[in-house]
């Protein structure tokens, strides 16, 4: 158990200097999701259009692990068509699981050692069930996506958050 | 059970010199009685301070347990065999032996329960909601843990009845000049902590219970955080309820008290209905036993009774005032250590205040509501902030140099806003700590000043 494999210099990058912060003026859903154990307070804003994640943004308090897992969801998923996303995130989730880092998922990888640190797992977890009941909502309020999303909400994933 | 060590074996020239080695126990002859201490964390030595969250066993605890499982197990009332007697009277003892270490007037007054959550659960929804009127108040603080806030906002939506917020000083004890005027006659209920749980205040418990009193109103004490380090004393204090956990004063998980005069338990109806609750049952109705045994219904943790009593003898063993006078020189101790940490913000009082009596003279002087050490108005309870470090990185940083420390909002979350803060690390001191394990969480906070600084660059 090392802490270098914890605090990658690239979290600790976008801790420090996160990306696409702040807030969405045409955002078509807000997730607001609270962290009762530790306090940590996220909120994620995604601008869904045709189908697609056009923008994301987040604000929010928050240790080093949920702040960049943020900061590289917003990057990851920006201009991703919604099944992907969803996708992405089961794979994120399958790494903190201890499954293989994808190769699709870029900075995220680095967060792959956080599976050492089983108590902060949620941290890291805390962006992606956000965008997970965002882009739900998305799809129920988006008519023409909702078939789009609700079948891939009922593609087997594991338990959605 | 104090020893003599000269100074210059736990401090170096450039500390402080403000600890008194004649207040402290002789954890030597303490730490072996606990197996978990011997434990290793990633190679370090387990410097455990999160003793606010849960604290460790002592063997003997343990032993009482397993001598309960292997020779007396069986279910209490219900059978006639002989060890159902023993069973019963294990449990029985324990409760007697609760009553004898908060001062209680009879056995009676002790109603087991899973822990100080449960027994707060308790009072309120049984005697909040049956005293409690529209209008009438609940007077607390914004310093309580949730576990003594969320059920009395229930019991006020349930009856009507208001809450009222206690303010506190800006060292976070409570304000006793507004306490007298906000306690009134429409105060029914002041309920509130004899030690935070964050900020190890010592509420003035003894002066509210006369403020109360005075209204006609009843005193509530969270004593989840005294009653494991110093000698509590119900009736001296005028508490006319106390609740305590178990876990947290070196025994099991799953047990713990609500203290009532019994008077006032005679006057609240069960809230939980079942087995062993009940005097006769009809098909439409049914009456219920006295208190306490109306609000222990199902088979109670007989076996975690019994592993609490074996608590509180270890605790006696040692001496209540004794462990007190341990901590509050250890938490003075900790205090200046922590104080010569850069960029370290400490919350609640920055001083026990503490003269370092190199006596006991000094704390063991009678005091209001029988509390040795009045003098001793912070406990060992220390939250506190790096700055730039979110307190989760700390302690993930702590708990790889051995040192165990409680991250987060501590469950209360209106006190987090009232320090203006998301949250706190906080290390948490009990009697087998010592000198040595405030030195290495002051070492190891400064080697994680140190490792962020480097990720971070």
């Amino acid at each position: 158990m090392s802490l270098d494999d914890l605090y990658r210099q690239v979290i600790m990058d976008h801790y420090q200097h996160p990306r696409n912060r702040g807030h969405l003026e045409d955002a078509s859903v807000a997730v607001a999701l609270h962290n009762p154990s530790c306090g940590d307070e996220l909120l994620l804003e995604l601008a869904v259009k045709d189908g697609r994640v056009q923008e994301a943004r987040f604000t929010g308090r928050g240790c080093s692990i949920s702040m960049a897992s943020a900061s590289m969801l917003t990057e990851a998923v920006r201009g991703k068509p919604v099944a992907e996303a969803l996708k992405m995130a089961e794979n994120f989730r399958q790494m903190l699981q201890g499954g293989p880092a994808p190769e699709n998922l870029g900075d995220l990888a680095s967060l792959q050692g956080v599976v050492k640190f089983p108590m902060r797992i949620k941290c890291a977890l805390l962006a992606w069930d956000a965008l997970e009941k965002g882009l739900s909502q998305a799809g129920e309020k988006a008519c023409p996506a909702r078939n789009e999303v609700q079948n891939e909400e009922n593609d087997g994933r594991p338990g959605s958050k | 059970m104090t020893k003599d060590l000269p100074q210059a074996e736990i401090l170096d020239p450039s500390k402080p010199a403000s600890l008194s080695p004649a207040d402290l126990l002789d954890v030597d002859k303490i730490r072996p009685d606990f197996p978990i201490l011997g434990e290793t964390i990633d190679g370090h030595r387990l410097v455990y301070l999160d003793n606010a969250a849960t604290s460790q066993k002592p063997r003997i605890v343990l032993e009482a347990l397993r001598r309960f499982y292997e020779h007396d197990n069986a279910n209490v009332y219900r059978s006639v065999h002989t060890l159902a007697a023993r069973a019963t009277q294990a449990y029985e003892d324990a409760r007697a032996r609760a009553a004898r270490f908060i001062g209680a007037a009879r056995p009676e007054e002790i109603v087991f329960t899973r822990g100080t959550t449960e027994a707060l659960n308790l009072v309120a929804a049984a005697y909040g909601r049956s005293v409690l009127r529209p209008g009438d108040e609940i007077a607390t603080t914004v310093a309580e843990h949730h576990s003594n806030l969320v059920p009395w906002q229930q019991t006020a939506k349930a009856t009507g009845a208001r809450l009222v917020f206690l303010p506190l000083r800006a060292d976070g004890q409570i304000d006793l000049d507004a306490a007298r005027r906000l306690i009134g006659p429409r105060t029914r209920i002041v309920a509130v902590a004899h030690v935070s749980n964050v900020l190890g205040t010592v509420a003035p418990v003894a002066e509210l219970a006369q403020l109360a009193h005075a209204q006609g109103a009843v005193l509530v004490v969270d004593g989840a955080q005294s009653v494991p380090h110093m000698p509590v004393d119900v009736r001296a204090l005028g508490a006319d309820f106390l609740a305590f956990s178990g876990h947290k004063m070196c025994g099991p998980t799953g047990i713990g008290v609500l203290y009532g005069r019994y008077e006032l338990l005679e006057k609240m109806p069960p809230v939980l209905f079942g087995g062993e609750m009940i005097e006769v049952v009809e098909l439409e109705d049914s009456t219920f036993k006295d208190p306490p045994y109306r609000f222990e219904g199902g088979t109670p943790n007989i076996a975690g009774a019994v592993g609490l009593a074996a608590a509180m003898d270890y605790l006696d063993g040692i001496g209540r005032e004794a462990i007190h006078r341990h901590e509050t020189a250890l938490t003075a101790y900790a205090l200046e250590r922590l104080a010569q940490v850069p960029d370290l913000e400490l919350y609640g009082p920055r001083q026990v205040p503490y003269g370092g009596s190199g006596g006991s003279e000094s704390v063991d002087s009678p005091a209001p509501g029988g509390r040795p050490g009045a003098n001793a108005l912070k406990t060992g309870v220390l939250a506190f902030n790096l700055r730039g470090i979110h307190p989760h990185d700390l302690a993930t940083v702590l708990d790889a140099e051995g040192v165990a420390v409680r991250a987060g909002h501590h469950c209360a979350q209106p006190l987090m806003r009232w320090l203006g803060v998301q949250s706190t690390a906080r290390a948490s001191l009990y009697l087998y700590n010592t000198p040595e394990d405030v030195d290495a969480l002051a070492a190891a906070l400064a080697k994680a000043k140190e490792y962020f600084r480097r990720v971070s660059g």
